[in-house]
């Protein structure tokens, strides 16, 4: 082993990295770092779930479940963010065929669809709240504010998101640094979609089980 | 198409969109969605299962193949995806995601019905 490196390390220096590594183009790292900071985000969600899970019936002699959730309102405001991911994908088609009105006019529909989400939302806490259902009455309400409460807040994030990227695409068009953004803001939309059925299964529908 | 080939000029390979994409897809991953929603709350409103602990986990078999199905037709999720690093992460949360919702929800019973006696029913409290 020594003789090997004396014979070789004369004159040139010992390299440490692939010799024939190519260029990476601006941003080709980004769709794998955004994922990466989801499934971080995914496990904030999952201790989340477990703290509901766990304190999720210690109702302190006050409301439960089935008290408060009105399965109509929950299965309206499912299907809102259901039909946002799905104007969400259209805006993605518009954007691979270049069509820069069409992207705007469905990323437009999306946020209608996402606002009226944190809206039936906002009406449900405030019905609750104004029921003397807030998140001080019991263990399971504060548990139940968090995590529904979070998963609202990451939904609001994303219709600030929205609303910027759609001045972003008027003022640049749908350049590459701007498909980049709409593909991470569509990986971030759908992935709120998907922890949104841990919660309407999890949360709303167990809980008009108990 | 025009958009692919321009993505794929700039990327060489390193695709920010993917190309698989497709209005075919969204489709089927949105109609599988709302049967996979629609039955867990007939289910769950209509009360046709007398069984509760029954309706539960069909309702959460329900919500796992709905969120595989996101995950494939919404996320584009394959082995394939960033070279697999994707999916990688993904297995490598899941499997966290397994140990904290088992583990806390498993001691945490443990240690409600073998502490704190008669302190478990406080719902029948006054």
């Amino acid at each position: 082993m020594t003789t090997a490196t004396t014979s070789t390390d004369t004159n040139v220096a010992p390299i440490f990295h692939l010799p024939e590594e190519h260029v990476h183009p601006e941003g080709s790292s980004t769709m794998l770092g955004f994922w990466l900071y989801l499934m971080s985000d995914c496990l904030i969600f999952a201790i989340l779930f477990a703290v509901y899970g766990v304190l999720g019936a210690n109702y302190a002699a006050g409301p439960a479940p089935k008290d408060l959730f009105e399965l109509p309102l929950v299965a309206v405001n499912t299907s809102m963010l259901l039909l946002s991911s799905i104007t969400y994908g259209f805006a993605i088609l518009a954007m691979q065929n270049g069509r820069t009105g069409q992207t705007q006019l469905w990323l437009a529909i999306t946020a209608v669809f996402g606002a009226a989400f944190v809206g039936i939302e906002l009406h449900e806490f405030a019905g609750m709240i104004h029921d003397g259902a807030g998140p001080t009455r019991s263990a399971f309400l504060s548990s139940f504010f968090t995590l529904v409460g979070t998963h609202g807040l990451h939904v609001s994030c994303g219709l600030i998101w929205i609303v910027t990227l759609m001045v972003q695409v008027a003022k640049h068009g749908l350049i590459e640094a701007n498909r980049r953004r709409l593909m991470c803001l569509s990986m971030f939309w759908h992935f709120l979609d998907v922890i949104w059925i841990g919660v309407f299964t999890f949360v709303y529908l167990m809980g008009m089980l108990r | 198409m025009s958009a692919n080939l321009q993505t794929g000029a700039a990327g060489h390979g390193h695709d920010t969109a993917p190309a698989h994409a497709t209005f075919r897809g969204y489709m089927t991953g949105f109609v599988l969605s709302v049967i996979l929603t629609a039955i867990p709350f007939w289910l769950v409103m209509s009360g046709v299962i007398s069984s509760k602990q029954g309706t539960a986990a069909i309702i959460l078999a329900f919500a796992v193949v709905q969120m595989i199905v996101h995950m494939i037709f919404f996320l584009h999720m394959d082995a394939k995806s960033e070279g697999g690093w994707s999916l990688m992460a993904l297995i490598f949360s899941l499997i966290l995601v397994v140990i904290v919702l088992t583990g806390s929800l498993w001691v945490m019973y443990n240690l409600n019905t073998n502490m704190m006696p008669g302190m478990h029913d406080m719902s029948q409290m006054p």
